[in-house]
């Protein structure tokens, strides 16, 4: 494991979720307070409407912990998201973003 | 063409029709500015009885007692900033121990919002941990739409509290209102899968020294008879958690009474030979588990829990099944080979007969078991049994001879003083039929001491029973165990005089310190209707015991 590349590293560290969610006022406050109230950073998030814009999807960046798997299961407990999967690290939305942050 | 007529309502009037479609007769709360439109509403309710608690805390407490008593969704009232601010501990409360309730909040105008205006809190965001959900109502046409659902999201699969903050001008705001909801129920609950049961019964089956480990979703669940049934088809010793009490009765020979902090030696040490651990609706709280890793440590974990986020939260279960714990344990009861088990269960039976319970002055009503125990031969298993948190609250889920589901309503998660005396309240209002008791003490009582009033206003059949040993006993006892005995801001120099002060609000009282036959006193205290304050000094040195010290495995108990 000690000659991992940098991209292998980030690959085991870092997960990316994608969440359905309802489109209104309060819905991040519900996902990123999951996340914060149990001090469990989020690295990056991104949220951009869907179709008519009465649901969203919020993509989150966050470390690969043990409890990604609990944090997963409380978000699909609340009644604005719809559906929560996961993805790898090197899923490319974040990826591709990173051009706007040179 | 409209097919039905059309009336004209506001958000006020809307809201009140949609609560009384839900088919609540009685709510709680306290008006204020912000709410006074669905209080003008309310007071043309026919159905609805509002009772005015004195603090909003009191309002939040007493619907969680009709909804701990009933398991129906229970309603309560408040304006917007304090009003709202001070429902919070009692919806923090219900969220912990997962009860239904319905917070309808007042919210500055729409136009307001964000102003710091008069009585402005972010309701909303402060609720946002504390519910299952909760919303911001934008238009009188939403409430249709959002509050059968706060109703049908506070009952359905692990029941919690919801919020509903609505706006004033929403409130205001007239509608036409054509066609009504469906009120909202629970929604249908989900088969679990049947090879998980099979699995799940092989493991009982093959298990040679299995204990059943009950907790307060048995009781949400409604899946007391099926507990008793599945324990004794299958010869399960059962331990039950603090809120899980009643649901098996503690005398059945099965049981072992409460596991944990302040469980009964013989519990936590049978739990700690255990091979197979079968946890239905608990969660693996740390007042019941101590040190996780020491928790069961030789045993296989069968989790069965209708809430998923609950499977390997704290323990990873070999065989985790996500369902309702009735639905479940009415699948697995025909699987389960009857057996009789007899090296466990005499294994058992001999750690009950080394390590029980001990119960000093239990047969002396001038003692804290005693008082306890006098109280339950007083009464019959239909009485209802309420508590506020602290010393008492733990002797009396000890002692107290529990037998029926929703018999105990006590604050286990969240372990709020001044719990008691409001759900008891509400616990009387919604089943008047019944003698509630209301264990507290002298530290619990003061903080929410103002619905004494409330109490002699509704005129309910609760007995305040007042065990007074002036001081914070819990804090005491942990500074002399832990602290090296320096016992700090936890004895109360000043005693009010508890007496005056019932009476004060209104309340009938009797002191068994002054009585030369307490048991007496006692007995007609309790057989009399309305409220009433019973007060008794206890000895201020009395621990609670044994008892795990906090971080500690069960095994490493102290005392008792």
């Amino acid at each position: 494991m000690n000659t991992a590349l940098w991209t292998e590293d980030k690959a085991l560290t870092r997960a990316v979720l994608e969440l359905d969610v309802n489109n209104h006022a309060g819905v991040m406050s519900h996902v990123v307070g999951m996340f914060s109230r149990r001090a469990y950073n989020v690295e990056g998030i991104l949220c951009m409407p869907v179709g008519s814009g009465a649901t969203s999807r919020i993509w989150l960046l966050v470390n690969e912990e043990a409890r990604l798997g609990q944090m997963q299961k409380q978000l699909e407990k609340l009644e604005d998201v719809l559906a929560v999967r996961r993805h790898e690290a090197d899923h490319q939305v974040f990826e591709r973003l990173e051009e706007f942050f040179r | 063409m409209p097919t039905r007529p059309t009336e004209i309502l506001t958000g006020a009037q809307i809201t009140v029709r949609l609560i009384e479609r839900q088919g609540v007769q009685t709510l709680a709360g306290i008006p204020g500015g912000a709410i006074l439109p669905i209080y003008d509403a309310l007071s043309q309710s026919a159905q609805i009885r509002h009772v005015l608690a004195r603090h909003e805390q009191g309002a939040g407490f007493i619907a969680q007692g009709m909804a701990r008593a009933t398991g129906m969704p229970a309603v309560c009232l408040a304006s917007s900033g304090p009003g709202a601010t001070n429902l919070l501990t009692a919806i923090a409360d219900a969220k912990l121990d997962s009860v239904p309730l319905v917070a309808i909040t007042g919210q500055v105008p729409r136009s307001m919002i964000g102003t710091d205006a008069f009585q402005e809190v972010d309701t909303y965001g402060l609720s946002i941990p504390i519910t299952k959900h909760n919303y911001l109502v934008n238009s009188a046409e939403e409430l249709l739409e959002v509050i059968p659902n706060a109703f049908r999201l506070a009952a359905s699969g692990r029941p919690g509290p919801v919020l509903i903050d609505i706006p004033k001008d929403v409130q205001n705001e007239a509608i036409e209102v054509g066609a009504w909801p469906q009120p909202g129920n629970a929604d249908e609950k989900l088969a679990p899968e049947a090879a998980l049961i099979s699995r799940a019964a092989a493991l009982i089956n093959q298990a040679e020294r299995p204990i059943l480990y009950l907790g307060g979703g048995v009781v949400h669940s409604g899946a007391a008879e099926a507990v008793v049934a599945l324990a004794e088809k299958g010869g399960l010793p059962t331990v039950m958690t603090l809120m899980a009490l009643g649901a098996m009765p503690v005398d059945h020979p099965l049981s072992l009474g409460m596991l944990g902090m302040h469980g009964a030696r013989c519990t936590n040490l049978a739990l700690d030979e255990c091979d197979l651990l079968i946890a239905v609706g608990a969660r693996f709280d740390d007042r019941a588990t101590g040190k996780v890793a020491a928790f069961c440590a030789h045993a296989k974990i069968m989790h069965i829990d209708i809430d998923p986020s609950e499977l390997d939260k704290i323990k990873t279960a070999h065989l985790g099944i996500a369902g309702d714990v009735n639905a479940v344990l009415r699948m697995l009861l025909p699987e389960i080979e009857p057996q009789l088990r007899v090296r466990w269960l005499s294994r058992v039976v001999c750690l009950k007969a080394e390590h029980p319970l001990r119960t000093p002055g239990i047969d002396d009503p001038r003692t804290h078991y005693g008082l306890i125990r006098a109280v339950a031969d007083c009464l019959d298993d239909e009485a209802c049994i309420v508590t506020d948190v602290g010393q008492h609250q733990m002797w009396v889920a000890q002692a107290y001879p529990l037998r029926r589901a929703r018999q105990w309503l006590t604050s286990g998660g969240l372990g709020t003083m001044g719990f008691g005396l409001p759900a008891a309240i509400g616990a009387a209002l919604a089943e008047p039929q019944r003698t509630v008791v209301c264990f507290t003490g002298d530290g619990s009582i003061l903080m929410n001491v103002q619905e004494f009033v409330t109490a002699a206003e509704e005129n309910v059949n609760v007995k305040i029973v007042l065990m007074n040993n002036a001081s914070l006993g819990l804090v005491t006892q942990q500074q002399t165990m832990f602290y090296g005995g320096r016992i700090y801001a936890s004895k109360f120099n000043a005693v009010p005089d508890f007496i005056r002060i019932a009476e004060g609000f209104g309340l009938r009282t009797v002191n068994l310190d002054d009585e030369d036959d307490p048991f007496a006193a006692l007995g007609a205290a309790l057989r009399s209707r309305g409220p009433m304050l019973i007060h008794a000094s206890i000895e201020p040195h009395e621990k609670v015991l044994p008892m795990v010290p906090p971080g500690a495995a069960n095994s490493e108990m102290i005392g008792g």
